[in-house]
């Protein structure tokens, strides 16, 4: 009986979740590109200078990224995890002769070194950041976060989080075309 | 309370009373919005909007090096709050999370008073090691705050 | 190889699950012969009572039909088995630290005590969905084997619509969140020993949660089966109503338990922050809410028919779309799990194929639902629809303030936040009107109620509450309108919802009314807890000397010493405070922690219960002249608050078993009878 009676009013509902469907896939869309989040792709790297991480390394000055040759910047931490998980990654980097450069986040020097001991040390320069400082003014707000800079020192990609070996190729191809 | 609904009507009657109730709530739920939602801002955007004191706002930006001074009770201190291009002086009493410190970024909770002072009710410890409120960090990249020299880019 | 078996198991399980699918289509498809008919007279019938359960075993169907409905039960049980094994061997990797396992690497460690290896193994995502899928199908095994007032048809649909539900989530389990996945190398130890984590509340309240969230697909399911077979009714909705109370029990206990953890573990004084995840876990509550009270519509005067078969997708789909709040990352939140944006699109995928499709079927098939009684609007029936309105209103309220953030920023790139001030202001007038109605419903006639003597019935507890208002405003410091409205109400909801009580047998009243006044009282207790925290409160912050004396509130607070301490991870500064108020000094020990791995500093509250409410102390750093800051509070009956929380789940019990009871009885007498 009630078939015919006011059958839009039954999709009421439906429109509701679709509109709730639609906030989800702008909010899911938004951490999906990196591009968006952020907003110093594109920018000169502000000035800095950083002193070594740890003993027997140099430390690290925005002067060093203006080179001509792009660089890779790596921020991490002794105390993070998914840094010693990318480790792997930067060693294979670094062995097909890509400039790594490191900034070490709130680290300590005799941590700093017992981490290049246990997995690897890609780095050609890390710099100690103890106040998060540059971290914010590069534009990351986590460890670890890789930049592909360029030889006149411009922030081409942000890769947030640990580069896996499936990220590889982004990040190649990012420094092949910084070059 | 009403009489006898129309018998006839009543589905009807309470279906429309549901979708009248939902959008009761969208229209609640705005107007509240509209007087509490608390608004992020930077140093730069309180300089141009000349914000009403008592409205509950969210300040960030990056502690002044040099710009924490306890006040003698103990537990107040006040401090600058700065996005490179303007700068915000702000109290707060309590006790505050561990990683604040000159040269870092915060964000605080509170309002305005009367002078343009800022008054925090609480200031978030969010900024550890993994994490940072994605405020702070998209905010300070529009006003470039190290050295680059202030853009003072407007936020959207 | 355990973890090899467990991924087998939970293949099987999914394998089984399709088969339970495909049998379910199967046999809806076979040509009826009795049982539609059957069911259209059923929910045609006016007087609820008079229809009865229609459940004979497979009968009514075709022979084929009858064979493959045989199938469906044995087959949704051995599910449940699978998953539950697969579940189990994955707490055993977890006990035995296998670190050859992906997850067990990520989220254990061979130093962790027992209970939080044990706790460990549903800390994390993987781990919680694979809970959350184990408790999927043992709620649809124990429909199979528990549900029997149910026509048959519609028991099938909706172990169907179980299915349906628990196939996706077993494909984003194997294909997106594999928890048995190996590591090679094995790690050399763990990495979970996160110390903050380490925390009996945190361990058991996750469990709790997630059995009242999943438990309502069942409701979810009932829902579809009786859109499927059209068959919504009095029987339906009696069949419906334990799973739903239990389902709801659980929901209550574990937000209650949730917001007495987050007060003492945050050392903040607050029990409720309107925090995304606390947000995720309320809108189920309050959907299941408003379900459980128009299922009673529906069962008792068949009434409210489309409306509780939409409560029952609504109510789940909130479980689902708080999981997926908290899983997707898109809200930034205290206690989110870790991001992966991939994991939120298959996600939002199921939500969008569940919920969507649930709801095209309810467009379509709901008009074809045959109206309900009716009723007067001054009536239970009336009080009720009033009770689920203004419960699906806060409902939205709280949905848009959370969602909020995130449209704006999408719109317009704006960020803000929304706090408690739009909370407490948008949704706390509504409750104060919600409680109201509670009060006055039960005292209602069902069908038809006359003004006057409802009146009379109502003046008792009017009374009290102008009496509590009046001696509020004389003798208490001047509080706020919101806390002064609660507080004066709260008295006239524990007369009112007692109310019901009088003048009966109360040997012979029932359970279920026991637990619905139970309920009802909880609520009453728990708000007058939430008035007096926020009207009375006594906050103190300051930095004192060691031996100087603190008065808050009635409590003189001594800090005795300032003493340095040290644990397996951490150093503290362990301050001892000697607090009276004018008997028998007490100690209480707040401590600033430093943990080294990851470097957090906590600080350790220590809270002094009472029976008329706690003091709640909390030390700060050290400021200049050797002084240390201190926080304290005196907060008069706040634990009311969780008292309520536990006899509103206790009422919920009591209703379960009473109606348990009664059906058992009616069964009884219809063999006796037949």
């Amino acid at each position: 009986m009630s078939a015919r009676r006011r059958p839009w009013l039954l999709w009421v509902p439906l429109l509701g979740f679709i509109l709730l469907a639609t906030i989800f896939v702008i909010g899911l869309r938004k951490p999906d590109d990196p591009s968006i989040t952020s907003k110093m792709i594109g920018e000169t790297i502000p000035a800095f200078a950083l002193p070594a991480a740890t003993a027997g390394v140099q430390g690290l000055a925005s002067a060093d990224l203006t080179t001509g040759t792009p660089h890779l910047v790596n921020i991490f931490a002794s105390w993070c995890v998914p840094c010693a998980g990318e480790a792997p990654q930067l060693e294979a980097l670094a062995r097909n002769g890509v400039p790594i450069v490191g900034i070490a986040i709130r680290d300590r020097p005799d941590d700093v070194a017992g981490f290049l001991t246990r997995y690897g040390n890609p780095y050609a320069r890390i710099g100690s950041d103890t106040t998060s400082k540059v971290q914010i003014a590069i534009g990351s707000s986590g460890v670890p976060e890789t930049f592909v800079v360029d030889g006149k020192g411009v922030i081409r990609l942000q890769k947030i989080g640990p580069i896996m070996p499936e990220d590889m190729a982004d990040v190649q191809a990012a420094l092949v075309a910084a070059r | 309370m009403a009489t006898r609904m129309k018998a006839k009507h009543q589905r009807l009657t309470l279906a429309l009373l549901a979708v009248a109730a939902l959008i009761g709530a969208a229209l609640l739920a705005m107007s509240a919005l509209k007087d509490q939602a608390a608004y992020f801002y930077t140093p730069s955007d309180v300089g141009r909007d000349h914000l009403a004191p008592g409205r509950a706002v969210r300040l960030g930006g990056m502690v002044t090096k040099g710009s924490i001074t306890k006040l003698p009770d103990g537990v107040t201190i006040r401090f600058l709050v700065t996005d490179g291009a303007a700068t915000v002086p702000v109290r707060f009493s309590g006790i505050v999370p561990a990683l604040f410190k000159e040269g870092s970024g915060v964000v605080a909770d509170g309002r305005f008073d009367a002078t343009g002072l800022f008054v925090a009710d609480q200031i978030l410890a969010k900024h550890d090691e993994r994490y940072m409120p994605p405020q702070v960090a998209g905010a300070m990249h529009k006003s470039d705050s190290i050295e680059t020299g202030p853009k003072a880019k407007a936020l959207k | 190889m355990i973890a090899e078996a467990g991924l087998v198991a939970l293949w099987l399980g999914a394998a089984l699950c399709a088969l339970q699918l495909v049998l379910t289509i199967l046999t809806l498809r076979t040509p009826l012969v009795l049982s539609e008919v059957e069911g259209r007279v059923a929910s045609a019938s006016p007087g609820a009572r008079a229809s009865t359960s229609l459940s004979t075993n497979g009968e009514e169907m075709g022979p084929d039909g009858a064979m493959l409905a045989k199938a469906i039960r044995p087959v949704a049980v051995a599910q449940g088995l699978l998953t539950c094994l697969a579940f189990a061997l994955l707490i055993l990797l977890f006990i035995r630290v296998d670190l050859s396992v992906l997850l067990v690497a990520q989220n254990d460690h061979s130093e962790k005590p027992f209970l939080y290896r044990f706790a460990a193994s549903w800390g994390n995502h993987e781990g919680s969905m694979l809970m959350w899928v184990s408790i999927l199908s043992v709620a649809g095994a124990a429909v199979a084997v528990l549900e029997r007032r149910l026509n048959e048809r519609t028991l099938i649909a909706t172990l169907g619509g179980q299915a349906a539900i628990a196939l996706g989530f077993y494909a984003f389990l194997l294909f997106a969140s594999n928890p048995f996945a190996r590591l090679t190398p094995p790690a050399m130890e763990g990495q979970g020993l996160n110390p903050l984590l380490q925390d009996p509340g945190l361990a058991f309240h996750p469990p709790t949660l997630y059995i009242g969230y999943v438990g309502l697909s069942v409701a979810f399911s009932f829902a579809i089966g009786a859109l499927v077979t059209r068959d919504v009714g009095p029987a339906f909705a009696r069949a419906m109503r334990p799973w739903v109370l239990g389902a709801w029990i659980f929901l209550t206990i574990g937000i209650t338990a949730g917001s007495y953890w987050a007060y003492y573990e945050l050392g903040w004084g607050g029990w409720w922050f309107w925090d995304p995840v606390e947000n995720a876990s309320l809108m189920p509550w309050l959907a299941a809410t408003a379900l459980l009270h128009s299922v009673t519509v529906l069962a008792t005067r068949d009434g409210l028919r489309a409306w509780t078969v939409m409560l029952g997708v609504v109510a789940f789909s909130m479980s689902m779309v708080g999981t997926f709040l908290v899983r997707s990352g898109i809200l930034t939140s205290v206690h989110a799990f870790a991001v992966d944006p991939r994991r939120g699109s298959f996600l939002l995928a199921l939500l969008a194929l569940y919920i969507g499709g649930a709801l095209v079927l309810f467009a379509l098939r709901v008009g074809t639902v045959r109206e309900g009684s009716r009723f007067d609007a001054l009536s239970r029936e009336g009080a009720l629809v009033l009770n689920n309105l203004l419960l699906t209103v806060i409902l939205g309220i709280v949905l848009v303030g959370t969602l909020y953030p995130l449209i704006l920023e999408g719109l317009t790139g704006d960020k803000l936040s929304v706090g408690p001030p739009y909370f407490n202001s948008a949704a706390g007038p509504l409750a104060l009107l919600l409680c109201m109605a509670m009060v006055a419903g039960p005292l209602m006639r069902w069908r038809r109620e006359d003004v006057r003597p409802l009146l009379r019935r109502l003046a008792p507890a009017a009374a009290l509450v102008v009496v509590a208002l009046i001696a509020i405003k004389l003798f208490a410091p001047p509080i706020g309108l919101l806390p002064l409205l609660g507080l004066g109400l709260s008295f006239g909801i524990g007369l009112g919802s007692i109310e019901p009580l009088f003048g009966r047998n109360l040997r012979r009243t029932p359970l279920f009314t026991w637990g619905m006044v139970v309920a009802h009282f909880g609520i009453g207790v728990a708000l007058a807890g939430m008035a007096c925290d926020s009207a009375f409160t006594v906050e103190k912050l300051v930095a004192a000397s060691v031996g100087e004396t603190i008065p808050v509130g009635p409590w003189r607070v001594k800090l005795a010493s300032v003493t340095p301490g040290f644990g397996p991870n951490w150093t503290s500064m362990e301050s001892t405070l000697e607090v009276e108020r004018g008997g028998a000094p007490r100690t209480l020990r707040p401590q600033a922690r430093y943990y080294w791995a990851p470097p957090t500093e906590t600080s350790e509250s220590a809270i002094l219960t009472v029976w008329n409410g706690q003091l709640y102390t909390v030390l700060g750093s050290q400021a200049e002249g050797g002084r240390w800051q201190l926080r304290l509070w005196w907060k008069p009956f706040v634990t009311l608050i969780w008292a309520g929380g536990g006899l509103i789940g206790l009422g919920g019990f009591l209703a379960l078993i009473g109606r348990l009871l009664r059906e058992r009885r009616s069964a009884k007498n219809r063999e006796l009878y037949a």
